[in-house]
């Protein structure tokens, strides 16, 4: 029965929530028992080790999990295509670009409590999303193969643009822009987690409002139009939110790829594709997915940390492969 | 009655001969307002043009088949009259109201497009697809209630879908796909359908089924059918009324078996039938080939 199964994989999703949150922040290269930090036994400099690194770290991870998973889901439905993601379609690009712009333009203004490099990330994103679609409505027609080479083409362009960005930056800046790209969760305090919280929960909301829809454009544009639903302001809203998401995700830890893309669809296998239970899964499942990778990279290699993005690659590109040679790219 | 050339419909006042689609149900002194209304439309696709200043009046009840050859403009017209197109000019108007001023669940609750079964993926159960269907009715935050429950059981009833209810779209048979986008339509509470090619890919068992049901639906809920289709012996049998386009412009219409005659079929097509009588008096059109030159 396809009831039990559902309410199992929720089951173990939130378990796998609950203790990746719990016992995430215990391992690293210093491990700490649980009971020494309920007891309070931790020493001052341990103590800050753990409050102020890596439960922020474990939050930015869940966070970030569930809003690249959310609008991996969301991409996916929306151009009814596995490998749309808002990394494979150059959104990512475009948000590292506007987010190293205002690095390297030294823009430090804040708005509405959010830092000019989240702005500048999700300008950026809609930026290179409206690109995309605007290429891809060109031609007669809607092709999810117009759609992929658009955003492999934007993603491209944005990259070149990043390029000439560390090439025109010093030594010092170079390096952080390109241990950036690799996508990293290595935060200090809360400040990240608290600027990511309002632009997730916000995208988080408006795409939830949406599940009906995103289930109306998985039957095709036409079908959608024609059970009344209005496609174009949909899909204008969906990628305002989505573009929130990921511009905040890659302005606090850089563009961290595969997980958006491959979360969803490993709950697409298991649940089924009803949006109403698809969001709540992709998004768990992401939050989990994204912090066990972050623990694996600051574990294995300790005391060294790989880039978490270096994790997510490794496992996302066979992945892509797989789904490719499974010849499962939907017709759009 | 008869063929009217394409030269007229470029006027933007595209012909309508005798009583045409959706006329035959006016009566002198209180011509009842016509469910969908067409007012030299004109679509065009980037630069080329599809449909040239088409005008229709489609009478609530109505049976029409559209035919015409491949280019012509039939599914553009059905996307046209369900506000799916931008139109370049003319107008649409349903229930005497223009298009414009309905908003896009308003229209589905009257209208529904029904594309062609094609090999689309729908990876959802049959019931939960013709649920979707339900949704013109619900406001965002609303959950389904009994009534849409009990809309769709009765659309799925009416077209025969309930025997596969729990099976996944995309591993149903044609056919069954077809009935399906039927099931959603009906769900959708609309009372005009417009069928794009609804028994192209279907063998000849599953297109009769699929036709019956369409004329019950016709005949006993009054649903007004608007069917593009191929199959000019489908449209001529099954059909009231025949409007037949031909480069973006309405070359004919009329009753569906005043159409079946070189003069009106031969000069839409630009091609010789031959046709026979049936034993229920109806003409139909012989089959090509089979040795012949």
């Amino acid at each position: 029965m396809s009831l039990r199964r559902n309410v199992a994989f929720f089951g173990a999703l939130l378990v796998a929530a609950v203790l990746a949150f719990l016992l995430s922040p215990l391992a690293g290269m210093k491990g700490y028992s649980p009971l020494d930090v309920i007891s309070g036994a931790l020493s001052s400099a341990d103590h800050g080790i753990f409050w102020k690194v890596r439960v922020p770290r474990v939050l930015l991870s869940l966070l970030a999990g569930a809003a690249l998973a959310l609008s991996g889901m969301t991409f996916q439905s929306m151009f009814r295509n596995p490998l749309a993601t808002p990394y494979t379609l150059g959104v990512a690009s475009g948000g590292s670009f506007g987010a190293a712009l205002t690095l390297k333009l030294g823009l430090t203004f804040s708005l509405a409590g959010l830092p000019a490099s989240s702005i500048g990330a999700f300008l950026g994103c809609l930026l290179a999303v409206t690109l995309v679609y605007g290429v891809t409505r060109l031609k007669h027609g809607f092709s999810t193969a117009t759609m992929l080479l658009a955003g492999v083409a934007v993603g491209f362009l944005f990259s070149s643009v990043l390029m000439f960005l560390q090439y025109m930056s010093d030594f010092a800046e170079t390096f952080r822009i390109v241990r950036w790209l690799m996508g990293g969760l290595d935060i200090v305090g809360y400040r990240h987690v608290l600027e990511l919280l309002p632009l997730v929960l916000v995208g988080g909301a408006v795409v939830v409002l949406h599940v009906r829809e995103l289930n109306l454009l998985v039957t095709g544009d036409d079908l959608a139009a024609g059970r009344g639903v209005d496609v174009v302001a949909v899909r204008r809203r969906l990628f305002f939110a989505t573009s929130l998401m990921v511009g905040g995700v890659v302005a606090a830890c850089g563009p961290i790829g595969f997980v958006g893309m491959m979360s969803p669809h490993i709950c697409r296998m298991i649940i089924g594709s009803d949006h109403r239970l698809l969001a709540p899964a992709a998004t768990l499942f992401g939050a989990v997915f994204l912090t066990v990778c972050d623990t694996v990279a600051r574990t294995i290699i300790a005391p060294a940390e790989i880039p978490v993005g270096v994790i997510t690659a490794l496992l996302g590109g066979p992945f892509f492969l797989w789904l490719l040679t499974r010849g499962s790219t939907e017709r759009g | 009655m008869g063929l009217t050339g394409n030269s007229r419909g470029s006027d933007g006042c595209a012909p309508l001969h005798g009583p045409g689609p959706g006329t035959t149900g006016e009566r002198a002194g209180g011509p009842q307002t016509p469910v969908v209304q067409v007012e030299g439309v004109s679509v065009s696709f980037g630069r080329k043009p599809v449909l040239h200043g088409v005008s229709a009046r489609i009478r609530k009840g109505a049976h029409v088949a559209i035919i015409g050859p491949n280019g012509a403009g039939k599914s553009t017209l059905l996307k046209a009259i369900d506000g799916l197109l931008p139109l370049a000019a003319g107008q649409v108007s349903l229930q005497g109201r223009p298009l414009a001023s309905w908003s896009r669940k308003e229209i589905a609750r009257l209208v529904s497009y029904v594309p062609q079964a094609d090999g689309r993926t729908l990876p959802f159960p049959a019931r939960d697809f013709v649920m979707m269907g339900r949704y013109p009715h619900l406001s965002p935050l609303s959950a389904v209630s009994s009534l849409d429950r009990e809309a769709v059981n009765e659309a799925m009833r009416v077209t025969g879908t309930e025997r596969f209810a729990e099976r996944r779209v995309d591993t149903l048979s044609g056919g069954e796909r077809q009935k399906l986008f039927i099931a959603a339509a009906i769900a959708q509470g609309a009372e005009v359908l417009l069928l794009d090619e609804p028994t192209t890919f279907l063998d000849p068992k599953h297109q009769a089924d699929v036709l019956g049901l369409l004329a019950r639906l016709n005949k006993e809920r009054g649903v007004t059918l608007l069917t593009v289709t191929h199959d000019i012996n489908s449209a001529a049998l099954w059909a009231d009324e025949i409007l037949a386009l031909r480069e973006g412009r309405i070359a004919w219409s009329g009753p569906a078996e005043d159409a079946m005659d070189n003069r009106v079929l031969g000069a839409v097509f630009d091609h010789e039938f031959r046709f026979a009588t049936r034993e229920d008096g109806k003409r139909f059109v012989l089959p090509e080939g089979g040795g012949r030159a």
